[in-house]
């Protein structure tokens, strides 16, 4: 068994043999495009669905307990809505759906190519395989969580409106009224760099493990499921320590 | 002409090669036969650099790879060519993105000359018009031919191949023997083929290297290895009882 220190020096390496430059940089960025696709289409209506009901079902509850205190103006609930979708909602419930997606996807994927011999098969031809199986992967999902985060806040917000007015707890006056009260770029800010960062953890640990599995079918289904709970942990973890500095 | 010397490789406490050395010739096909889990395919993954051998030396027409650095491992990769034992083909990708694929990542050939040369590699292997299909798509043969054509697409000359006839019925498997055979001599490659199938052995056996517990056992040719009659090779090569019985009352 390797100890935590192994695992995380074999985890660095195989993410610094990633940083190299491309034989040839036109195949490179055609599979950082395929990954982008299959990552950010595949995951959009799931991340659409939970974002619209998050933003609802936030509204409704939220609004039920302003009310049941009865000092604070209804108006405050676009604000609250905008503030928690970005600061929390929107890239920590996408980024764990998403390592639930997309995580045992790329676990699975480079797992049975691993156990299929076509990993050998890349080496063989010359290439280097840590750089065009797992950099597209991971430059991908950096790319695309951030923007999948941005749509989550919009229809998030969205969401809330439907959830509130629908339940009869504000108007959509008051609603607009409190999303345009105290922006702050900041938020946004902390957004995009936690997105930027589940997205780094997510693929960068399903990649490893799916990259260094040994065995069989049975240890493909193993490492897929250990990279959707290793990544969320982190992901996790992470977000905590974003707050606790940045905030 | 490949030359491997003294390679021992260990995985934990299993020594599973002991010092094998052997040469490889030009323009032949090099057999390596063996029992199941003699480390036939632990041999061939020590030439071609999938792993790394504990002591020894490969060479490859005299470049010794285990003394080279990666970049220059990456070049004499260039020249070899493989088949795998469940041929490895890239099940995300077409037969001929699977074919082009080496094309496309080390070449700059025009769209039309690497058209031509996938299109004339699949010809070479009588897989013409299944260009657009998927692996998924095609039986076992279909693929071993495949994987061939994608381990020639580049001109090797070097190629390896892990039991290239396993899974097959004794006339396909036929067929990819001969098929491998012809590339071989046509191209003057060095051909280096695992096998347990005494028809292949007798078929295009022109060099025949028997591993036995990690070492080389016996060495000939297919001509010489039927005048066996005793030892670990004659129990390899005469399964059955009733084989080793027609055998003994042969009268050469
Ligand atoms: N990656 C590995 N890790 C640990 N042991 C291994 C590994 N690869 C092979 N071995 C061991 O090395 C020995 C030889 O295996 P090898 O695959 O070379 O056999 P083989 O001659 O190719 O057999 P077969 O004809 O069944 O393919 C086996 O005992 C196997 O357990
Ligand atoms: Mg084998």
């Amino acid at each position: 068994m390797l100890n935590i220190f192994e695992i995380f020096g074999k985890y660095l390496l195989l993410l610094g043999r990633c940083i190299s430059r491309p034989e040839k940089a036109q195949m490179y960025w055609k599979e950082t495009f395929r990954q982008a696709h299959e990552i950010g289409i595949g995951s959009l209506v799931i991340i659409a669905i939970v974002a619209t009901f998050i933003g609802a079902v936030t509204a409704v509850q939220f609004s039920y307990q302003l009310k049941s205190i009865g000092l604070v103006p209804m108006w405050w609930m676009g604000s609250i809505l905008r503030k928690s979708m970005i600061l929390e909602l929107a890239p920590t419930i996408s980024a764990l759906l998403l390592a639930g997606k997309v995580g045992s996807n790329i676990a699975s994927e480079l797992g049975s190519m691993r156990i299929s011999e076509q990993i050998d098969a890349y080496e063989i031809m010359g290439v280097n395989t840590p750089a065009y199986l797992v950099g597209p992967k991971i430059l991908a999902s950096v790319v695309v969580v951030p923007m999948l985060a941005i749509i989550a806040v919009f229809l998030g917000i969205i969401g809330g409106w439907l959830g509130g007015v629908a339940g009869g707890y504000f108007s959509t006056a008051e609603y607009v009224r409190g999303l345009q009260d105290m922006f702050m770029t900041k938020d946004l800010n902390i957004m995009l760099i936690k997105s930027t960062l589940f997205g780094f953890i997510i693929s960068s640990i399903s990649c490893y493990k799916g990259f260094y599995v040994e065995g069989g079918a049975i240890e493909i289904g193993k490492a897929s499921t250990q990279a959707v709970v290793m990544s969320s942990i982190v992901v996790i973890i992470v977000n905590f320590f974003v707050a606790f500095l940045l905030l | 002409m490949i030359e491997i010397k003294n390679i021992t490789k260990s995985f934990g406490k299993q020594q599973v090669l002991k010092g094998v050395s052997a040469v490889f010739d030009t323009g032949k096909c090099n057999l390596i036969i063996g029992k199941s889990g003699s480390g036939k395919t632990v041999t061939l993954k020590c030439m071609v650099g999938l792993f790394e051998p504990d002591s020894g030396s490969i060479e490859f027409d005299g470049r010794n790879i285990t003394a080279m650095n990666f970049k220059e491992r990456k070049e004499v990769r260039r020249e070899i060519g493989m088949l795998f034992q469940g041929t490895a083909l890239f099940d995300s990708m077409t037969v001929e993105e699977n074919v082009r694929f080496p094309l496309d990542m080390f070449t700059s050939q025009s769209e039309s000359e690497k058209r031509d040369r996938v299109n004339f590699c699949l010809k070479r292997v009588n897989m013409e018009n299944t260009n657009k299909k998927y692996p998924g798509e095609l039986s076992g043969g279909m693929k071993k031919r495949v994987g061939i054509a994608r381990a020639i697409v580049m001109n090797p000359k070097y190629l390896f191949c892990d039991e290239p006839n396993s899974g097959l019925d004794p006339k396909t498997a036929l067929i990819i023997d001969h098929l491998i055979q012809e590339i071989t001599q046509e191209y003057q490659m060095t051909t280096v083929i695992n096998t347990h199938d005494m028809n292949s052995v007798m078929g295009i056996g022109d060099k025949v290297i028997f591993l036995h517990e990690g070492l080389k056992y016996w060495e000939g040719t297919n001509k010489e290895i039927l005048s066996i009659t005793e030892g670990e090779l004659f129990d390899f090569i005469f399964a059955s009882d009733f084989l080793k019985d027609l055998r003994r009352r042969a009268k050469f």
